[in-house]
């Protein structure tokens, strides 16, 4: 007897299966961390554009407004003529309380904001000077992006030369190079920084001078480790037999062998960047105010915390987190794509 | 070590002279040298720099500008500060990157292992600064169970520590974690299961000391760099140790004090770096007996 399939119906993929679907591909592609990176290149590119303020100056009578959800904080205080200091907590004047209701006698009751609620004109509030935290949010991605771009394009080329030519040449001049990255290792480079911060005044060049003498180590290094291999490769010899200078067989032929793991080491290096940066902005050694930068930013908020302000240091710091996470990220995908081997290089 | 005098040297002359901090208006051209003669500056560079030497290797770094004290008895006493603190954070790190890494290698792909990953993503891609600064807001502002800043009580240590360790954990944890996978990878593990050894045996026996070697490579660069990561985290913490000290003598062009502060730090570097070359060749028998 035949079975009865009459009452069959096939089943649509269940959504947990399509979420699962959705789920291994977000495992595969890098999707969120390129996301991510493209809002802070975005907002660093047309930041004008977006930026619902000016980020470098506010209204006093607008500062310390907290994020756009939360409630304010109201208080009973009593309504007097003229305020000592020592009623300041307790007291407000005649007209201030009028404002909130007009038929205020002195000596009344009256409940106040003590601090403002939220509005939607700033959404993540505004800092100590009345200046709008998102606006200056959006204008730190500059400095961050420009400080790295800058650094990777100076130091990663600084690095790669000298890579290759302590791979290349060896002996002396590899002794020579590969000592002097020793020394960087050795040195405190947060402190070189202040040093010269107040010797020549705060400027974006010293950051950038800084960082290069920071990341082009990493640069000699992995590019070096690649030409020892590389140049024993048929192809380099044949090169050399034809008679190509060596800054062609450096440039044209190996060079782009060690592209991989450049990419690598740069995607890796530029969170690192970011995070140096926004290290010597908050100790007082970045771009000069009032340009703002994420770490001078949570500079700023840093002793308005004890009093309940939290905004103004939180939301630079998540900036930089997101923007050097979604790096972290996309560089490990980069690894294990383009060069499994480096797995070991943090 | 030389080379790292010879540029801590032009590195404090560069940044200022004292004398600008130290004497006012109203002083006469007169105290200038005569300040000038007592801190050896009038004496040309090369000179100064010889004297810097000779004083620096019997341990002598002159007297400090600000505290009219020798720069040794200052250094000194703030030393153990971060040490404290530098132990701690390192200590920190071992023990909670190096077992974390270890289980989440072991258990891939479980809560585990995705626990470990939010561990390691948050404390590489947080800035030290803004860690502490919002542990120090939750902690010890609104929770108020340990002290916000300052050196006090044994559990002022814990939100500096945290801070300063946290990095490190999750570079430990990300190393220890690859590492381990490779090793589980290898042969001789899978000769070990198939004789029959328990698991337990397998990971601390066969896989772990192998899986030591990057982390231990890994560890000397970290007590290098905890001492940078001890100048900002002892600014935000108010700790008072080298790192603070270094960032006050800088601001105060207090020059000898600033060399003695930054020649510790190397020499607790070079230090660190030759303990963890011997721990190297004990962890690692090949490196013994090349």
């Amino acid at each position: 007897m035949a079975a009865d399939l009459s009452g069959i119906v096939i089943a649509p993929p269940p959504r947990r299966a399509r979420a699962a679907g959705v789920y291994r591909k977000l495992r595969r592609w890098p999707v969120v961390p390129v996301f991510l990176l493209g809002l802070v290149v975005f907002a660093g590119l047309f930041a004008p554009l977006i930026a619902p303020h000016d980020p470098e100056s506010g209204n006093l009578r607008e500062r310390n407004i907290p994020p756009a959800w939360s409630d304010g904080q109201k208080a009973v205080k009593t309504v007097v003529e003229r305020l000592t200091i020592s009623q300041r907590t307790t007291s407000v004047t005649l007209s201030d309380a009028q404002q909130v209701d007009p038929n205020i006698q002195i000596g009344d009751q009256i409940e106040v904001f003590v601090r403002p609620a939220g509005s939607t004109k700033f959404l993540l509030g505004t800092d100590h000077l009345g200046r709008d935290v998102l606006s200056r949010v959006i204008y730190g991605a500059r400095i961050s992006l420009l400080v790295s771009i800058i650094t990777l394009a100076v130091g990663g080329s600084i690095g790669v030369t000298m890579g290759l030519m302590a791979g290349w040449y060896g002996g002396v001049v590899d002794e020579f190079l590969m000592r002097l990255v020793d020394i960087k290792l050795a040195i405190p480079l947060i402190l070189i920084a202040l040093v010269l911060v107040i010797t020549l005044g705060q400027s974006l060049w010293i950051i950038v001078t800084v960082l290069c003498l920071f990341i082009w180590p990493r640069f000699a290094r992995q590019v070096r480790g690649e030409v020892l291999t590389l140049k024993h490769m048929d192809y380099v010899s044949l090169a050399k037999v034809s008679g190509a200078s060596t800054p062609r067989i450096l440039f044209i032929h190996i060079f782009p062998g060690t592209i991989n793991t450049l990419i690598v080491v740069a995607t890796l290096q530029v969170g690192i960047v970011i995070l140096l940066e926004s290290t010597l902005s908050f100790l007082g050694a970045g771009v000069p105010p009032p340009t703002p930068a994420w770490g001078s930013m949570v500079a700023d908020g840093r002793d308005k915390l004890a009093g309940g302000v939290w905004w103004i240091s939180t939301f630079p710091g998540v900036a930089i987190m997101i923007t050097v996470m979604s790096l972290n990220l996309f560089g490990d995908w980069l690894r294990d794509t383009l060069d499994p081997r480096l797995r070991q290089l943090e | 070590m030389l080379s790292v005098s010879l540029i801590i040297f032009i590195m404090s002359r560069v940044s200022g002279d004292p004398r600008h901090i130290y004497l006012d208006d109203y002083s006469t051209q007169e105290d200038w040298d005569r300040m000038g003669v007592v801190l050896g500056l009038d004496k040309p560079y090369y000179q100064q720099y010889a004297i810097f030497l000779k004083g620096a290797v019997r341990g002598d770094f002159g007297e400090s500008v600000r505290e009219g004290r020798p720069v040794v008895e200052v250094v000194l006493e703030r030393a153990p500060a971060t040490i404290q603190l530098g132990a701690v954070a390192f200590l920190l790190s071992v023990f909670i990157g190096v077992p974390l890494g270890i289980l989440s290698a072991v258990k891939r792909g479980t809560f585990l292992d995705t626990f470990g990953k939010f561990v390691a993503l948050i404390g590489q891609s947080a800035p030290g600064f803004w860690l502490g600064i919002m542990m120090m807001f939750f902690f010890a502002v609104k929770l108020g169970w340990v002290p916000p800043y300052g050196k006090q009580d044994w559990n002022s240590i814990i939100l500096p520590a945290v801070t300063l360790g946290w990095y490190y954990a999750a570079a430990n944890l990300r190393l220890v974690r690859s590492a381990m996978l490779d090793v589980m990878d290898s042969e001789y593990i899978k000769l070990a299961r198939a004789k029959g050894v328990n698991s337990r045996t397998i990971i601390l026996k066969h896989a772990f000391r192998n899986a030591l070697i990057p982390p231990l490579t890994f560890a000397g660069v970290t007590l290098g760099a905890l001492v940078t990561g001890s100048l900002v985290v002892e600014t935000v913490f108010a700790w008072p140790g080298l790192g603070r000290l270094a960032i006050e003598a800088l601001f105060a062009f207090d020059y000898p004090l600033l060399q003695g502060v930054v020649i510790t730090f190397t020499l607790m570097y070079i230090t660190a770096a030759f303990v963890v070359d011997i721990l190297y060749a004990y962890v690692d028998p090949r490196i013994r007996y090349a």
